[in-house]
């Protein structure tokens, strides 16, 4: 069962929620953002885009002292699969349950466009329908989306393999010009050390049906998929 | 007792507001301009605690909410009565510096 965490001022929670349960079929339930347990007919929790608590203060820093969080905390201390788009990537890194801030975008304006990321390790819970360097077209939509880790942590997340997607160009190139918001080496996806918590930008929910003009969304979902019914299987990030 | 906290960027953390603004008042044709950084103002009214309890507590506000520690430095001063400053504490990294 996938649950999809509802916020005050999440609006991609019923995007999510579409394409799990109408698109693949996918037994899925909404949850509350006062729920203090999360049941354990859950195996994946997905905090979806929008503008929680309406971004005061710093996105996510709100958002993340919701009752919901601590309940999300022990479910991804046990184990369970965690994916945050967007704001809720911005809620894993305010939480501390993934590593580094996000900053205003460079150019200061909100982007809303399709970019192209490559797909940096393909061994995760999360990317193991891609292959590794694979390009994929999904849609960003955000002013705060400027990833920053300091040193120590940009060096962990590189020996770790926790970086999973880069911003890139359409062939894969990954430089200063395809890179939409000034993230540090071009990050737009990180995974923590264990394995079982991504933080995305980009929005895989938005590219996920033919009619819609995009499907590089699935392979994320579908990895997902994949992994929630292949029990006991090992995440780590590292595994190369 | 009123307190007030001051949030900036740390140094060396990229300020894309503070560009903006740098550039927007060289244009307008003020010269002499080296950086602009824009940081956010608290003000926080405390009631019923002592001066070093005020302290504390600020601290564990800012550290546990008010600022994100990895790309924010934060300081505070605390006012009692009318425009009095009593107290001036500025920390930085969780440095007490006076």
């Amino acid at each position: 069962m996938f649950g999809v965490v509802v916020f005050p001022g999440s609006n991609c929670d019923h995007d999510c929620y579409h394409v799990l349960k109408h698109v693949l079929g996918q037994p899925a339930q909404f949850v509350w953002h006062q729920e203090e347990t999360i049941d354990p007919s859950f195996k994946v929790i997905v905090l979806p885009g929008g503008f929680s608590y309406g971004d005061y203060l710093r996105t996510g820093a709100i958002a993340r002292f919701s009752p919901v969080m601590k309940a999300v905390k022990r479910f991804a201390d046990n184990g369970g699969l965690v994916i945050g788009i967007c704001n809720g990537f911005q809620i894993l890194l305010e939480a501390r349950l993934l590593p580094g801030a996000m900053l205003r975008n460079k150019g200061l304006r909100f982007i809303c466009k399709d970019v192209y990321i490559r797909v940096e390790n393909n061994k995760t819970a999360f990317t193991s329908e891609c292959t590794h360097g694979q390009v994929l077209r999904i849609p960003i939509a955000h002013g705060e989306g400027n990833y920053f880790a300091p040193p120590q942590v940009l060096k962990d997340l590189k020996d770790n393999g926790q970086i999973v997607f880069r911003y890139c160009t359409h062939d894969g190139i990954v430089n200063d010009e395809a890179n939409p918001n000034g993230s540090v080496e071009n990050i737009a996806g990180i995974i923590n050390k264990e394995g079982n918590i991504l933080g995305m930008m980009p929005h895989p929910e938005r590219a996920s049906e033919e009619i819609l003009g995009n499907t590089d969304g699935l392979y994320i979902f579908k990895s997902i998929i994949k992994a929630m019914s292949s029990e006991r299987q090992s995440y780590s990030a590292t595994v190369r | 007792m009123k307190a007030k906290v001051y949030i900036t960027l740390k140094k060396g953390v990229l300020d894309p507001q503070g560009k903006a603004v740098q550039s927007g008042l060289q244009h307008l044709g003020f010269r002499g301009i080296k950086d602009v950084r824009v940081g956010k103002l608290i003000e926080i009214e405390l009631d019923g605690l002592s001066l070093e309890e005020a302290q504390k507590s600020l601290k564990d506000m800012c550290e546990s909410l008010l600022a994100n520690t990895v790309i924010e430095d934060y300081h505070f001063e605390i006012a009692e009565g009318s425009e009095k400053v009593t107290d001036k504490c500025i920390l930085s990294e969780g440095r007490v510096i006076a």
